[in-house]
């Protein structure tokens, strides 16, 4: 369908543009923000990277949080799968020896990658979520060469994998409370400890949530036509 | 520290958990764990309010940092009462739906779902009344929005799916619009929390056009008119507790963020004229809802289009925030207690018309007739909603109007209680409309039930504590001077 | 002009983009995808902006708020995409303005 040029949003669409770079070009071209405190912080607790001391200690909570999100977009986009009494083939691609071959090349390395990403994360670029991405990403890709879901994966395992990392965080961040600190306060001798569990849990979870978020909606043969 | 120092926490982890735990049991189970939930959460709402009351607001610094280095959960006065106002309501909705939802509906599709997004939801809600950072608000915002849009869409036909579409989207532009108002606010003043926000913003122009895009985007998610265009269709086709949930709760929220950004943190005038645009869409959202809502033929869009309405009394404390500590603090009081016995006597409106739809088998007003004999329960529930909705006394819709328009006069700006008045008089007339046909002669046939009585004595139950609801109010006036939004007037709370 | 400007007003420009997209287009993907333009011109304005900390190295609390709005992005992106399609599936329909029951009464 063609669209025509619609005045009202164009003209907000323009005032925002000159709204917000006019706010851009006026602010200072120097201003630290909390970077000094953050940076002096994560030495103390000693997290070479502060994005990820940042994300996953002074701003754990948000974090928590976003992993809610994620999980619960999970469970919404279930929410709206046609049930399967309803005529709904599995996705099943044409597996070509090309694509076949290279993903089982891939998936291995996939899952390596995956597992680095999480080590690194703690002096480097990296963490839970780059790594739960490209773990997503693996299982979607098994799925588009025609692999079918094995036998031993039921539901349940599914659900449990969607879940593990929202309960282990929650669990690490209630522990301080019954040692006298607050919600999310890590001990220092156990804060490196924690924080790898944590995110190697949170990784699986992530890549399970990923990789749902499209499996859970990609089917072939919809009723409704459509190219 | 003790059980009631962590109750902020708590309060957001708990009905967490419950979502968690829910989404890898039994539907049978999952029943219970959300009642319990629904229990511990009110108790803890109830003990916070109390140690708020008694003791004063008090910060929570999670992971021991404290702001500006972590993230602080503030628990004062408006959000303790907010909290309990989202136990009560979400305890209602939680027994309701424990009826409302047949026990054999599968696990993985549609209703099977409803108490994982449930309990999604009350977190979401808890942890943006108690937070005290701008980007967590953002956060938040996102969960409460993904979990109304999956509950409203959650009975999957084509007006619910398109309802949810409107919803998701309008949800979007909001989000996607506050963000960049935090991208900006946070690029001028290197500040994340409200508290040290509110000490360090001087007047320059990135803070507040920064302020100014999230509080916009936040009157889109409160459905402020004109902003309004989601709500009706969203709260209508939604299953009937979520519809509940939504109008006494979810617009609360955004609201509450707007109140906190608005007096907590900018200083008065910052934006100069915001509070009077405000309080005039709040205005033109009494008249508009109220007129839109004479107009409804079915009973959910009648329910939802008084929702319209209300939301604008809510708007009517910004124009006199900059007026002296005594008119800030009767506005507040006012806004504070319409929201509360809003959320009380909405959700028996919509509780109780769901039950009307299904004994009657259809949704059309004008056929409900001679429900006082045949449903006399409903009818009253109904009524007695409509009290609070009219504003006449001893219900909390008086308490409150009565507050704001002294607050109006005492600030010099008597034509906000005219529209207050009016709102009373176009709230009447819609009210009457339906309880004209409810209450006629004629009685039509109802479906005869099986459903727990609990559907229709718990309508009833809110109905009756909204009504007297104006007794509450010098309990909710001291609550809602302790907290931060005071120094908007220069008061130390 | 500084480096960070040019990221900044980049993304200026891609959320302004994303907003009429989000506003005028019709086509349901069409909005989501509108949606997401605005999450990224953002994610752009943040990063951009966060470049200008002293000392090197840029500021973390942007980045971190930028990771987060991508996770929430990719969230709300997938839920318009399923319910599109079960809107699709529904109606037939791609655009929220036809009416699916066309006069039919409910």
């Amino acid at each position: 369908m063609r669209d025509r040029l619609k005045i009202m949003p164009l003209l907000a669409s323009l005032a925002a543009l000159g709204i917000i770079a006019t706010t851009i070009i006026g602010l200072p071209s120097t201003a630290p923000g909390l970077s000094a405190q953050m940076n002096a912080n994560a030495e103390t607790i000693g997290i070479k990277n502060v994005v990820t001391a940042v994300l996953l200690d002074f701003r754990g909570y948000d974090t928590l949080l976003e992993i809610s999100v994620l999980m619960l977009a999970t469970v919404a986009v279930l929410s709206l799968r046609v049930p399967p009494s309803e005529s709904r083939r599995r996705l099943t691609g044409e597996s070509g020896l090309l694509l076949g071959s290279l993903t089982r090349l891939l998936a291995p390395f996939m899952i390596v990658i995956a597992g680095f990403l999480v080590w690194v994360g703690s002096s480097g670029p990296g963490g839970a979520f780059q790594a739960g991405a490209v773990l997503g990403a693996g299982g979607i890709l098994l799925a588009l060469a025609g692999y079918d879901r094995p036998a031993w994966v039921r539901q349940s395992l599914i659900r449990v994998a969607l879940t593990i990392g929202l309960l282990a965080f929650i669990a690490i961040a209630l522990l301080p409370i019954l040692n006298g600190g607050t919600l999310l306060e890590y001990p220092d001798s156990a804060r490196k400890t924690l924080l790898l569990l944590l995110e190697g849990l949170l990784t699986l979870s992530i890549g399970a949530s990923l990789a749902s978020l499209f499996l859970a909606s990609a089917s072939r043969g919809q009723d409704g036509g459509g190219r | 520290m003790t059980l009631v120092d962590h109750l902020p926490a708590l309060l957001i982890i708990a009905p967490l958990a419950g979502a968690a735990i829910t989404f890898v049991t039994e539907r049978s189970v999952d029943r219970i764990v959300a009642v319990l939930t629904s229990i511990i959460i009110t108790l803890f709402s109830g003990m916070l309010l109390y140690r708020v009351a008694s003791g004063g607001a008090f910060r929570y610094e999670i992971g021991g940092w404290g702001a500006p280095i972590g993230i602080d959960l503030v628990a004062d006065g408006p959000a303790a009462l907010f909290l309990l106002l989202t136990a009560v309501v979400g305890t209602a909705v939680t027994i309701y739906a424990t009826a409302y939802f047949p026990k054999d509906c599968g696990t993985s599709y549609g209703h099977g779902l409803f108490w994982t997004l449930w309990l999604f939801m009350w977190t979401s809600l808890n942890a943006l009344f108690l937070t005290g950072d701008v980007f967590n608000v953002y956060v938040c915002l996102e969960l409460i929005g993904i979990s109304a849009v999956a509950l409203v869409t959650l009975k999957g036909d084509a007006d619910a799916l398109r309802a949810g579409a409107r919803y998701l989207f309008a949800s979007m532009l909001a989000a996607m619009t506050y963000l960049l108002g935090v991208a900006l606010l946070y690029s001028s003043t290197g500040q994340l929390d409200m508290e040290m926000l509110r000490a360090t913003l001087t007047p320059d122009s990135g803070a507040a056009t920064g302020l100014a895009l999230m509080v916009a985007a936040l009157v889109l998610k409160t459905a402020l008119v004109p902003a309004h265009f989601w709500l009706p269709t969203a709260h209508a086709s939604a299953p009937t507790p979520v519809s509940a949930a939504l109008s006494a709760l979810v617009v609360k929220a955004s609201y509450f963020a707007i109140l906190r950004l608005m007096l907590s943190v900018m200083p008065p005038g910052f934006i100069p004229g915001a509070g009077t645009l405000l309080g005039i869409l709040g205005s033109m959202a009494i008249i508009w809802g109220s007129l839109q809502a004479m107009r409804q033929t079915r009973i959910k869009q009648w329910v939802a289009y008084s929702t319209v309405a209300q939301i604008g009394y809510l708007f009517i404390v910004f124009p006199l925030a900059d007026s002296g500590a005594d008119v800030l603090a009767a506005a507040l009081g006012g806004v504070l207690l319409h929201a509360l016995s809003h959320g009380l006597a909405k959700t028996a409106l919509f509780l109780g018309a769901g039950s009307l739809m299904d004994r009657f088998g259809h949704n059309e007003i004008a056929r409900m007739t001679g429900a006082a004999r045949t449903l006399p329960v409903l009818t009253a529930t109904v009524a007695l909603a409509g009290v609070t909705m009219m504003g006449l006394p001893p219900s909390g819709g008086f308490g409150s109007k009565w507050q704001l328009v002294s607050a109006s006069i005492g600030a010099g700006q008597w034509w906000w209680a005219l529209v207050l008045g009016l709102g009373g008089l176009l709230a009447a007339a819609y009210m009457f409309r339906v309880l004209a046909v409810l209450l006629s002669d004629t009685p039509t046939e109802v479906r005869p039930t099986h459903a727990p009585v609990r559907l229709e004595w718990l309508p009833l139950a809110l109905a009756v504590a909204a009504l007297f609801f104006v007794f509450a109010a010098p309990f909710v006036d001291s609550l809602a001077g302790i907290s931060t939004i005071m120094l908007h007037a220069g008061v130390t709370p | 002009m500084s480096t960070y400007l040019i990221y900044s007003l980049g993304g200026a420009v891609i959320f302004a983009i994303g907003l009429y997209a989000l506003l005028a287009r019709r086509h349901l993907v069409h909005k989501v995808i509108g949606a997401n333009l605005m999450g990224s011109g953002t994610f752009l304005v943040l990063i951009g902006l966060g470049n200008r900390a002293p000392g090197g190295t840029p500021d973390p609390v942007p980045q971190a708020m930028v990771l987060t709005g991508i996770v929430v992005t990719v969230a709300l992106t997938a839920l318009g995409l399923a319910i599109t399609k079960r809107y699709f599936s529904a109606t037939g329909l791609d655009d929220l303005d036809t009416d699916p029951r066309e006069g039919d009464h409910p």
